[in-house]
């Protein structure tokens, strides 16, 4: 069976669909940063997937991704930080405990 | 490879080199010495920016071609270490608190990463470059949100902040995916990219490509469908970051939308994302002046006062021609100077008492006069009354729109127009709060550092000179004319 772009373009944008999903409806703060994670790792699939079948003689999409890792990696301790500060402050990581600014 | 090719990146070594003395004297000055960080800073930098202007600007490009720099990318960058040295003025005094001085190199340090990440941003003529700029310019101003450790508010800042800067830069990231599957080539040049998308039909995967993008720095903008982090990260973080985030961080990154738009998506101007910018533009001022009428906390009403001045800002990008160009960059210019003016009296009063309230300034001329003369000029300047700056940069920045002779940009700025009369309305309201209004003064007398005084009387200097010295505008003018060609060249 010879596997088309489109059998790894679906799959990743599937993907980045349930990372937007994810992001709007859960309520813990760490799901939220693996939404986001699951976000990112559908475009650098797309990046490598663009790369392999349109372009196959350059590596162009592929050294992008590798930069595209080293960031999500970067903002993930970044972000992690954070939430173990938040944790510290309201013993929680529920962001319904996380609301006291509103209008 | 040709190592000479580094000193074209003469303004990107500089600000390595004030980083690495700012460090060094940091970790390995002793207790005593480190009181002395902030003048270091500040002398560092200042010396850094006058010779940023005063060395000659040889343009060109480095690394074949993925960074550019000429005339106007270096008065932009100019500009924004202008910004940089009012910030560093108005927070020494909140910096060097007993809470905060623990941690005083890091927050210098922070700050110049980030500015770095802006140069590249600006520079970057390559979306891989471009990507690391816009990430290194974006990720530290999470840690400097966070950086008041003992406040729940700046942690619950920093969090929103973060999560939505990820989530925009992943959705930036897809419609880039998307911009290389139809590169041809495979190259992420802009240039490069600029050819394609000017000779192939505008498919519709090139409009969601442009969509995406869009929203990506729509929230790095905060326009208006994607500005709901503004108001919560401008509130809870330290009153230095907030008017950091409010200036440098929106100048610079609407200087790489301009880029962005007009280098790689040109050919795409009139059929696409002209009418995606033009909606964008009449909701974003319409709705951040009708939030920020209900505001009370001082920072939210900055947060939604900024979020309809970057609207103004893009209409620099709209008319999408060398005038519009010109006065998107003097626009930055006067509202670096308008909004920390602003932003140095908030703090000035919020470090000698912790109140920020818009009815903690009722008053104010009784006890402190001239703190309410220098926040009357920066709210007539935001406004746009005329002897001052703010009235000089939005006529120039209507003009640089109505230059193209389009009905509909017509109309746009007749909307905007409209908008400013509203926005009169509630800078009016501080100003009334301040000399008017008959209740007792809240805030008590008191005397603000020579820091702070330095940095108010430079703004007051900016708001008054800026407009009726029109050697400013005339320098921007020239600096952009000769580089028009390879900013507007796709243009259709």
């Amino acid at each position: 069976m010879d596997l088309t772009i489109m059998m790894y373009l679906i799959p990743s944008l599937i993907m980045f669909a349930c990372g937007v999903y994810g992001f709007i409806t859960r309520k813990n703060l760490i799901a939220i940063l693996i939404s986001l994670e699951l976000m990112l790792n559908a475009v650098d699939i797309n990046f490598v997937v663009f790369n392999r079948f349109l372009f196959p003689g350059q590596m162009e999409g592929m050294f992008f991704t590798m930069f595209a890792i080293g960031i999500a990696a970067a903002e993930t301790a970044l972000a992690i930080a954070i939430i173990i500060n938040i944790f510290r402050a309201v013993k929680s990581v529920d962001i319904r405990e996380i609301n006291k600014m509103k209008f | 490879m040709d190592y000479s090719q580094f000193l074209t990146m003469g303004s990107e070594l500089m600000l390595l080199v004030v980083f690495l003395i700012v460090f060094l004297f940091d970790t390995f000055g002793g207790a005593k010495a480190r009181e002395y960080t902030s003048p270091l800073a500040l002398i560092c930098f200042s010396v850094m920016t006058v010779a940023m202007w005063l060395l000659p600007t040889n343009g060109g490009e480095a690394f074949s071609g993925m960074y550019y720099t000429s005339g106007i990318i270096t008065v932009i960058k100019t500009i924004l270490n202008l910004g940089v040295i009012l910030v560093i003025l108005q927070s020494v005094k909140w910096i060097d608190s007993e809470e905060a001085k623990i941690r005083r190199g890091e927050f210098y340090e922070l700050m110049m990463v980030t500015l770095f990440g802006m140069y590249f941003m600006i520079s970057a003529r390559h979306f891989l470059l471009f990507i690391i700029g816009l990430e290194c310019a974006s990720l530290p101003l999470a840690a400097m949100v966070a950086f008041n450790k003992n406040q729940y508010e700046s942690h619950e800042a920093a969090v929103k902040y973060i999560f939505t800067a990820v989530f925009s830069s992943a959705i930036l990231l897809l419609g880039l995916s998307f911009v290389y599957a139809l590169s041809g080539t495979g190259s992420l040049y802009f240039s490069d990219l600029a050819t394609q998308v000017a000779s192939g039909e505008n498919s519709m995967l090139l409009v969601l490509a442009i969509a995406f993008v869009i929203a990506g720095f729509g929230f790095k903008l905060s326009l208006v469908p994607f500005h709901l982090w503004t108001a919560d990260t401008y509130q809870g973080a330290p009153t230095s970051v907030t008017a950091y985030l409010s200036v440098i961080s929106k100048g610079s990154a609407s200087f790489a939308f301009l880029v962005v738009l007009a280098q790689v998506f040109g050919a795409a101007y009139s059929q696409v994302w002209e009418w995606m910018l033009y909606g964008l533009i009449i909701i974003t001022i319409t709705i951040g002046n009708l939030f920020a009428i209900r505001q009370k906390n001082m920072k939210r009403f900055m947060a939604f006062s900024s979020v309809s001045q970057a609207g103004y800002i893009m209409l620099g990008i709209i008319s999408a021609n060398v005038i519009g160009m010109t006065s998107m960059v003097f626009y930055i210019l006067v509202y670096i100077f308008s909004n920390l003016g602003a932003f140095a009296v908030i703090s000035a009063i919020e470090n000698k008492t912790g109140k920020i309230g818009m009815d903690d300034y009722n008053g104010l001329h009784k006890t402190n006069p001239w703190l309410s003369f220098a926040m009357t000029l920066a709210m007539f300047s935001l406004a746009g009354i005329p002897p001052f700056a703010g009235f000089f940069s939005k006529i120039l920045i209507f003009n640089g729109a109505l230059e193209s002779g389009s009905v509909a940009l017509y109309v746009l700025v007749l909307i905007a127009l409209i908008n400013t009369i509203i926005s009169l309305y509630y800078y009016l309201l501080v100003v009334k709060a301040m000399w008017i209004s008959p209740e007792e003064p809240v805030v008590g007398e008191f005397r603000s550092s020579c820091y702070e005084r330095l940095g108010m009387w430079l703004c007051i200097a900016g708001i008054v000179g800026l407009g009726i010295v029109s050697w400013f505008y005339t320098y921007i003018y020239d600096a952009s004319m000769l580089d028009a060609t390879t900013f507007f060249a796709n243009l259709i």
